[in-house]
């Protein structure tokens, strides 16, 4: 399905393909859940994947940092390539590979520890000890997700004592935290009240300045808002992948259209 | 009378039968502390702590019993508590479902329900006898180990299985190994109900009798355990060594030795309830 | 660095898997300690005289190896146990289901498991100084060491056991099954009988046939109040001997390592082994059927 291929502004066609999936198959035990998918996503952009319940964004999301692999009944066939490598290529890379693609959850799910120790944790697993350094980290890191200001007076509080818009937050500095180039966000908003989901909006317009982003979401309009493109899936099936506002405004799917429209309609 | 009036009858008086059945129990629990106390508690003593056991029985104490209790209790938590919980880890973490796991599941029911003098049994001919322990500490602290070991890995399963999927993910999605994730965010999340589980599996092994008479465990010993090879005794086996005896004055002292043993006993389930009622009211995911 | 970490990685999941093989290990020990030996003993006594002989005297110099004496007395002492915990037991799981306040149900359900909390040797105990006594006062004849006052105990310590997975039945019915019986006049009584009760049997049954398997099992209290004389009978005022108390009175005499005195626990205790392992799996299948039915 190749033919299908991100119909691109003249400044994206310049950039450098960051994330590309090639035929790729996904069944749960007897269950197909992704069928022939392919797609090109240029680096440090924003692309949103839309489409109705259960039609496999999650799980193709989930593609890109292997966490598909821990659920029961996981098979798969394609090839995902990350600066034109196969991920899947080696089992060994599993903790690397994580340690370039970061995963921010549809649930805010902190750990039941402190605001500093949340995001410190992607440090410390790796060994780094120097208290400086992490220090320094943490802050940095707070500072990307725009939650510094409200948390720096007590780090040491317990993380689920945040609301939801800022544990949100938090989640996404502890991403943030490892430096991944690439940023998977499966319905980061969906459990966030607006003005919250403004915040994680601005962020990701903020963030791909330095980041590749996937975010898979529901809401139309934030996919309308906040990507450079759009795929379209449906019955996991790709069935559109371009430019957003092409998309949006010009799909060139009927599917596409009576989604799209079914939703604004 | 019509036929409504009368089942509302019918059912008020099924809930006090209910009320009645429901104290029955506490009534049961209620006399046989109020007995033990009446017949012991006057025979508590530091005497009866410090002195060895003896042909009289008001010279008789339980410093063997108790010592003996103490080693089989710290031993049973360095054998049994490492062995319990990795073997949960293992079948709740890295196993996956399939004929293997269904096996292990069921063998692990099974052992559960075995009586414990079979676990009797199998210490006196492989402990024992086939690798030479003897009827020393170690032997008992493992035949009791592997007697509460499936007790502790049901418990810590479950307290495994309570802590969100969430949590893990989100810690494998940052790079982190299975083990770290286990080691890190797991294991703390679902360490106080892991913990009830161990004290009350514990409690258990403290309590257990039969299975360290199969060992030999009642023969008189005159002297403290020192060492894990050295014979010994423990407070339930002096008590029924006590109440086999004849003379009145030995079942006094079966029933100091029965307050000291529900003592421990009902302490360690006190802490366990209130670890499990604070973690409860703690964590909210 | 990583590499070491992996490595590490794949020791720590090895070591786990050994402490998952103990589980394994202990079964086939238990199986091969309790038949190797008995297989020595039926080499000795044949497995016919084993099961309809009527006479258990391997002690004494007449010898006979008939275990069904034992097995009277295990099956009488349990049944009079059941007889004690099933009635109580489901009532107080019924109550507490339907009709205590949910505050009484959290207060209670601990102090009813401190119940199966107490060691059995202070049960027996009880059993010996207490309950004896006192039914010697309602029945003038009654010996030191009888079936029924160990029988009573033992069925109120199992009390637990029947209560709080009867419980688990009864709550795992789904409440449209409730309301549906309310919604057509039924009070909560009927609604327990007509419809509670039979949508929880299986869940019963299993907790019943572990209760069961539970007091064959028990040693303490029976090996203090019930007696040693192997009696086939079934009369609950004599005294009688249960497999486990056998068990434990060759430990505590001195028997000689090998001889057929010795063999005789490991023929025994592979019959209390097969005993309860039967009847634990039927339970297990029960559980199952409710749990199935209703997750």
């Amino acid at each position: 399905m190749t033919q299908i291929h991100s119909d691109t502004s003249q400044k994206e066609a310049q950039s450098k393909v960051k994330l590309s999936a090639r035929n790729i198959f996904v069944d749960y035990g007897a269950e197909h859940v992704l069928k022939d998918v392919s797609i090109d996503i240029p680096e440090k952009t924003v692309t949103a994947l839309i489409g109705p319940s259960g039609c496999g964004k999650s799980t193709f999301l989930r593609l890109f940092n292997r966490m598909n692999d821990h659920l029961e009944g996981f098979q798969r066939k394609g090839e995902i390539l990350i600066d034109g490598e196969d991920i899947y290529h080696d089992q060994k890379h599993l903790e690397e590979l994580r340690e370039t693609v970061g995963m921010v959850f549809q649930k805010p799910n902190p750990f039941p520890k402190s605001i500093y120790e949340n995001v410190a944790y992607g440090l410390r697993i790796r060994g780094v000890k120097d208290k400086k350094r992490l220090d320094q980290v943490v802050e940095e890191s707070l500072i990307k997700a725009a939650l510094f200001d409200e948390v720096k007076d007590h780090l040491k509080k317990n993380a689920l004592s945040l609301s939801g818009g800022q544990q949100q937050r938090l989640c996404l500095a502890r991403s943030l935290a490892v430096d991944p180039s690439i940023l998977l966000m499966d319905e980061p908003a969906s459990a966030l009240d607006p003005i919250s989901t403004a915040k994680i909006e601005e962020l990701v317009e903020e963030l791909k300045k330095k980041h590749t982003i996937l975010i898979v979401t529901h809401n139309l309009q934030q996919a309308r808002r906040v990507s450079d493109q759009t795929a379209f899936l449906y019955f996991g099936e790709l069935v559109e992948y371009g430019n957003t506002e092409q998309v949006f405004t010009q799909p060139k799917e009927e599917q596409t259209a009576h989604y799209i429209g079914g939703r604004f309609g | 009378m019509n036929r409504i009036t009368r089942s509302k009858i019918i059912d008020q008086l099924f809930k006090y039968f209910g009320i009645l059945c429901t104290s029955i129990g506490l009534i049961m629990l209620a006399a046989l502390l109020i007995n033990v106390f009446s017949d012991g508690f006057g025979r508590l003593s530091i005497d009866f702590f410090t002195a060895l056991p003896s042909r009289f029985p008001e010279k008789a104490g339980i410093l063997t019993a108790w010592t003996g209790t103490l080693w089989i209790f710290g031993l049973t938590i360095l054998i049994a508590i490492p062995l319990g919980v990795g073997a949960a880890i293992y079948l709740e973490e890295y196993t996956r479902k399939g004929f293997l796991s269904n096996v292990l599941e069921i063998n692990i029911a099974n052992l559960a329900g075995i009586p414990s003098i079979i676990y009797g049994i199998l210490g006196l001919t492989i402990f024992v006898r086939t690798l030479r322990l003897g009827e020393s500490v170690l032997s008992g602290a493992l035949i009791l180990s592997l007697l509460i070991m499936p007790i502790i890995v049901v418990s810590t399963r479950e307290a495994l299985r309570a802590v969100p999927k969430t949590i893990k993910e989100a810690s494998l999605a940052l790079g982190a190994s299975q083990w770290q994730t286990i080691w890190h965010q797991v294991l703390p999340a679902a360490f106080p109900n892991i913990l009830t589980g161990i004290i009350l599996a514990l409690s258990r092994a403290i309590g257990e009798t039969a299975p360290l008479i199969m060992i030999g465990a009642l023969t008189y010993v005159p002297f403290v355990a020192k060492s894990p090879l050295d014979e010994f005794t423990v407070l339930p086996i002096q008590i029924f060594n006590w109440i086999s005896r004849p003379q009145a004055g030995f079942a006094i002292n079966a029933a100091a030795g029965i307050i000291v043993l529900l003592g421990i006993v009902f302490v360690l389930n006190g802490i366990a309830v209130v670890i499990r009622q604070r973690a409860r009211n703690k964590i909210k995911w | 660095m990583k590499q070491k970490t992996r490595l590490a990685e794949h020791v720590i999941k090895m070591i786990l898997f050994l402490c998952a093989l103990v589980t394994v290990l202990t079964t086939a020990g238990i199986i091969w300690v309790l038949f190797s030996e008995s297989i020595s003993f039926f080499q000795t006594v044949s497995l016919k005289e084993f099961l309809t002989d009527t006479e258990w005297t391997p002690l004494f110099t007449q010898k006979h190896f008939g275990i069904l004496p034992l097995v009277s007395g295990t099956l009488l002492t349990t049944f009079i146990a059941i007889l004690v915990a099933l009635p109580v037991g489901l009532t107080i799981a019924i109550y507490l289901n339907e009709y205590a306040s949910k505050r009484f149900r959290k207060v209670i359900k601990p102090v009813l498991e401190i119940l199966a909390a107490v060691p059995t040797v202070v049960y027996g105990f009880f059993a010996l100084v207490v309950m004896t006594p006192f039914l010697q006062k309602i029945i003038p004849d009654l010996p030191g060491f009888n079936a029924l006052s160990p029988g009573i105990i033992m069925g109120i310590m199992i009390i637990p056991f029947v209560s709080s997975l009867s419980e688990d039945a009864l709550f795992a019915v789904p409440q449209s099954l409730r309301d549906a019986s309310y919604g057509m006049g039924a009070t909560r009584l009927q609604t327990v009988f007509r419809v509670l009760l039979p949508a929880a049997s299986s869940g019963i049954v299993s907790a019943v046939i572990l209760a069961v398997s539970r007091a064959i099992g028990e040693t303490m209290i029976v090996a203090i109040a019930a007696g040693q004389q192997p009696n086939l009978t079934f009369n609950p005022l004599e005294s009688v001997e249960t497999i486990t108390t056998y068990i434990v009175q060759v430990s505590l005499g001195d028997v000689p390592h090998g001889s057929i005195e010795y063999q005789t626990i490991f023929a025994a205790g592979a019959m209390l082994f097969v005993l309860t392992l039967i009847l634990n799996n039927i339970s297990f299948q029960f559980n199952r059927r409710y749990r199935q039915k209703y997750e």
